[in-house]
């Protein structure tokens, strides 16, 4: 398959509604393994590497989750596809620096990718929409084992998987969820809910991972140790705390209705306002206003099916994608004009949010408990 | 007695070694111990000789601990980026890497998914670990033949060890 045909339609978790689909936008693990015999990708030589590469890369594409899919080198692959499969959580930001010696491997709905020398030999993800971590797990371990069947991983019966990083050994997994948190931002209480969060040995970062921004009000919560605890028990200790989380956003959304419902209704209607009316915008005010809008979808202020055009949206309005719907090279300026116009066409039909038809504050109340 | 390699320094090292099913004894002075990785007596692992074991090199590890003999990574090249070189380096800097990982990680060993092909392997492993305990008990306590038997079944079951490995 090739990468304009895999690109064409956006990856099934954006517009498949998930489990708690409201707050979680997905839910993703990915396992990181290594060959016995062959040096780490970071410090083979190139001949080492591609070996490596020439013995996984048919073995990938042989999975029966690979019957349709995209694969290549990544010295064949432009700098901005790089940059789009980044955005689309297909790829890392380190893999997309990666030329002769690397591979990527995406199926066609782009629920299991796997990325071939990054700094593992073998970075597999699967991925799915809202909430459900332990699906996810199971998809990615069958990956896994039937990946084994061929491959001779690298492990220790001490240590288990062994891994370039030592903070990946053992499990080597990430299991990791995307959620949207406006009203705990809205409120202040995010930083409390980030601490107490890293108090149980969890990570939180940005939309893009380690290092990256909170944009948008996504903030992505995961595993930071993978040596002594089971998958499995990793897996559900990650989905209570997560949803832990979701009931303090949703309370959290509540209390903000009933003590300050103008400040709620104001920031969903300007954000209406300014993105279906905006000639110029960047990405980062895109997409802090699109997650006042997705509110707004999911206190019914708006139609709910309009969630999942928003989440595209929040893809569609990164810089790479932008520059490929543009089909030609743009300028930072440009850009942000051409990302002004993609998202007025988008919301085109979308009604303004309907505050004044609202029920009484206790009914919403109701409605969304 | 003189030492059996120099023939002249008194010897200082005696070791006891089966092979062919037959006892042999070594007499080695502390030079030539030394030379052959036989550095601190009391550490010196009978069994791992009997079975040939590059006891050389698991010395030259342990003091210097400096570069994996597999692919070259040093320990300074792990301080530069924090990642190691291979799979072997788990082992050659094990000794630096522990406190790191306890910091680390929930736990200090592994309990989760296990490959199945390498679940057949560590079981043979382990039965090898236990045979090699078995061996030192019975050379310390100058059981020979037992020890002969058991360092058979340990060379039996590396074989096997060894077919898996190839025809994975």
């Amino acid at each position: 398959m090739k990468l304009a045909d895999l690109l064409k339609n956006p990856s099934e978790w954006v517009h498949v509604e998930g489990p708690n689909g409201k707050i979680v936008l997905s839910s993703r693990v990915r396992l990181a393994r290594n060959l016995k015999d062959f040096a780490f990708p970071g410090w083979a030589k190139k001949p080492e590497r591609q070996k490596a590469l020439e013995l996984i890369l048919p073995v990938v594409q042989a999975l029966p989750e690979m019957k349709e899919c995209f694969a290549d080198s990544m010295d064949n692959i432009a700098a901005t596809d790089k940059q789009v499969l980044v955005e689309r959580h297909l790829i890392s930001r380190e893999h997309a620096a990666k030329n002769v010696g690397s591979a990527v491997i995406v199926n066609q709905p782009e629920t299991v990718s796997v990325m071939i020398n990054e700094e593992d030999h073998l970075r597999m993800q699967a991925v799915k929409a809202g909430l459900q971590l332990k699906t996810v797990f199971k998809t990615i371990d069958r990956v896994d084992s039937e990946l084994e069947e061929q491959l001779d991983f690298a492990f220790s019966p001490r240590l288990g998987y062994l891994t370039a990083c030592p903070t990946n050994v053992g499990t080597g997994i990430r299991a990791s969820a995307m959620l949207h948190l406006p009203a705990l931002v809205l409120s202040d209480q995010i930083n409390q809910v980030v601490q107490a969060v890293n108090k149980l040995g969890l990570a939180v970062r940005g939309l893009y991972g380690e290092g990256t921004e909170a944009l948008g009000n996504y903030f992505q919560i995961s595993n930071q140790t993978t040596l002594g605890e089971k998958e499995l028990d990793l897996v559900d200790r990650l989905n209570k705390v997560v949803l832990q989380v979701i009931e303090h956003e949703e309370n959290g959304r509540l209390t903000l209705l009933e003590k300050k419902p103008q400040v709620v209704y104001d920031q969903i209607g300007r954000a209406y306002g300014i993105l279906t009316n905006a000639h110029t915008i960047t990405s980062k005010e895109a997409l802090n206003l699109l997650s006042m809008l997705r509110m707004g979808a999911d206190l019914e202020l708006m139609p709910t099916s309009a969630r999942t055009m928003i989440d595209e949206l929040v893809i569609m309005a990164q810089p790479a994608h932008v520059q490929k719907a543009a089909q030609r090279k743009l300028t930072a300026e440009e850009r942000d004009v051409f990302r002004a116009e993609l998202i007025r066409q988008r919301l085109v039909d979308l009604t303004k949010p309907k505050v004044t038809e609202r029920p009484p504050a206790e009914e919403s109340g109701t409605a969304l408990a | 007695m003189l030492c059996y390699i120099c023939k002249q320094n008194e010897a200082t090292v005696h070791l006891a070694q089966i092979a062919e099913g037959k006892m042999q004894k070594l007499d080695l002075c502390e030079t030539c111990a030394k030379e052959k990785g036989v550095q601190d007596v009391t550490n010196v692992s009978l069994a791992s000789l009997l079975v040939g074991l590059g006891l050389a090199d698991e010395a030259k590890v342990e003091t210097t601990g400096a570069q994996c003999p597999v692919c070259g990574f040093t320990q300074s090249d792990f301080k530069k980026t924090g990642r190691l070189g291979c799979s072997a380096c788990w082992e050659t800097f094990e000794s630096a890497l522990n406190p790191l990982l306890k910091a680390m990680h929930k736990g200090e060993r592994h309990v989760g998914k296990i490959p199945s092909r390498a679940a057949h392997t560590i079981a043979l492993n382990d039965r090898i670990k236990d045979l090699s305990k078995d061996l030192e008990k019975a050379v310390r306590e100058e059981r020979y033949e037992e020890a002969a038997q058991i360092r058979d079944r340990m060379r039996e079951l590396e074989g096997r060890l060894k077919v898996s490995g190839s025809a994975a």
